[in-house]
């Protein structure tokens, strides 16, 4: 642990300031707080409004596992678990059900989340109405008067286009039926995983100073229509390490010939299931 | 002279543990945290509220002491570098040991809800006394908590309150080393 900062790094004034936005942020399920998002020891774009959230709550005894896209071992990942292994001294895991607080990039871990923990977001863009109204003037007022027809034009005109609503991220969703909210960059398929969570869920936009929040049990809807009800999408395949069927999966390119390997994105998720014996149609030519 | 008295013998890491129990309080409505323990605080501050105190409170917001925490007041101003405010009504946070009138408190406004006052209300015992049924986000099912030292009509000055949702009033309730939230998205029935 280095002992050149403070604990977790950020000052005790600005973590009361974060504080203070998280409390607001989970009495108003949904709610984008301001905050004086602070400069980082890396860019903006990179988490640091979940590595702002994360410095404010996290404690000694904490069990942190931080995720980028699903996996442990991305670079994202890997700066930002040993950040807070150097400023705050906290043992990290790679484990979805030992962890207590679970910073995350663009995913929902597969493991079912507990009531004793708490996952971060990282926000690239907190405003769900950003690419219909540029104005955040605009948007701070619907968001008031709780006016949302602008995205249900948007849905709209995605089904009469394509037949489906083209949005296979970042998928706008109601909370406890007051607030549009953009649940971050995870895929349409984490969705229903935020409807009833046991664990509260904050999200942090550093660039965009921010923070919003979801407390455990609160009821979260995709926003649908009801002859078009959400649906989450998934690649038809199944884990070519794992044979996991119900996990998200990324697609990788392994050759210049066309070859391609569909893998879980939730590394701990394939490395749990594998060490308990499944394999996966493509387990052997991966060795 | 009060400040004589201690606060966290850790600022950092007590500050930490009581924001846990504040944050776990206020997701999930009518538990209870254990907060403050190991702190003595001038009377009449419990150590529960003297904590959040510690932990919320500086010189950026506008404090409001009722009038009986007087003698508190020199230990706040010297732990947390803040003075308080003339009146409730510009305070974002709010100490006092019988409920205010929530509706002369900043309940923000429409755009910005969370420019709304958190009353850290002390309360003679958690766990014993008048039974509520609280339900709304961060409760599965709905759950009682037992609760002395609110009014008798607090359900209908609650209703009025989160009829007001999302604007509204925050209310920390604390008691010896425990704490519990009343966060304004939770529904109250007597």
């Amino acid at each position: 642990m280095n002992t050149g900062y403070n604990f977790a790094y950020l000052d005790e004034q600005t973590k009361r300031m974060v504080r203070r936005a998280i409390l607001k942020a989970v009495a108003i399920p949904g709610h984008q707080v301001p905050f004086g998002s602070r400069e980082m020891p890396l860019p903006y774009g990179w988490g640091t409004g979940g590595i702002q959230l994360t410095a404010s709550i996290i404690g000694p005894d904490d069990v942190l596992k931080v995720i980028d896209q699903g996996a442990d071992d991305t670079t994202n990942a890997v700066s930002i678990r040993r950040f807070f292994a150097r400023t705050a001294g906290v043992a990290p895991t790679t484990r979805t059900g030992d962890a207590s607080i679970i910073q995350t990039r663009h995913r929902i871990p597969e493991k079912p989340l507990r009531e004793d923990q708490i996952i971060v977001y990282q926000v690239p863009q907190p405003e769900p109405l950003s690419r219909l109204e540029p104005s955040r003037a605009e948007t701070r007022r619907m968001h008031a008067l709780s006016e949302y027809g602008l995205m249900h034009v948007k849905l709209y005109e995605d089904i009469t286009r394509f037949g489906h609503v083209a949005i296979s991220y970042d998928y706008p969703v109601m909370v406890n039926h007051r607030y549009l909210m953009a649940p971050s960059p995870i895929p349409a398929f984490d969705n229903p995983k935020l409807h009833m969570m046991p664990a509260l869920q904050l999200f942090g936009a550093g660039r965009e100073k921010r923070i919003y929040a979801v407390p455990p049990w609160t009821d979260v809807r995709s926003l649908d229509f009801d002859d078009h009800p959400f649906r989450a999408a998934r690649a038809p395949h199944s884990c070519g390490l794992c044979g996991a069927t119900d996990g998200y999966l990324d697609e990788v390119v392994v050759d210049d010939r066309g070859g391609r390997l569909f893998v879980c994105s939730d590394t701990d998720h394939c490395e749990t299931r594998r060490a308990a014996g499944h394999t996966g149609a493509d387990a052997l030519a991966a060795e | 002279m009060s400040i004589d008295l201690p606060g966290f013998a850790d600022p950092v890491l007590g500050s930490q543990a009581c924001f846990r129990a504040v944050l776990d309080a206020m997701a999930r409505p009518g538990t209870f945290r254990a907060a403050g323990a190991g702190l003595s605080p001038p009377a009449p501050l419990v150590p529960a509220a003297a904590a959040v105190l510690l932990t919320l409170v500086d010189a950026e917001t506008p404090f409001y002491l009722a009038p009986g925490f007087a003698p508190a007041q020199d230990w706040i101003g010297f732990h947390c570098g803040a003075l308080p405010v003339e009146f409730p009504g510009v305070a974002a946070f709010v100490l006092a040991d019988t409920l205010p009138d929530l509706a002369a408190l900043a309940a923000g406004s429409d755009e910005s809800p969370d420019a709304s006052a958190t009353v850290i209300l002390q309360v003679a015992a958690l766990g014993s006394g008048r039974r509520l049924r609280l339900s709304g986000p961060g409760l599965r099912v709905p759950v009682s908590v037992d609760v002395t030292g609110l009014p008798d009509n607090f359900p209908v000055l609650w209703a009025a309150n989160h009829a007001l949702y999302p604007r509204g009033i925050d209310i920390l309730l604390c008691s010896g080393t425990t704490l519990a939230a009343l966060p304004r998205s939770v529904r109250v029935e007597g």
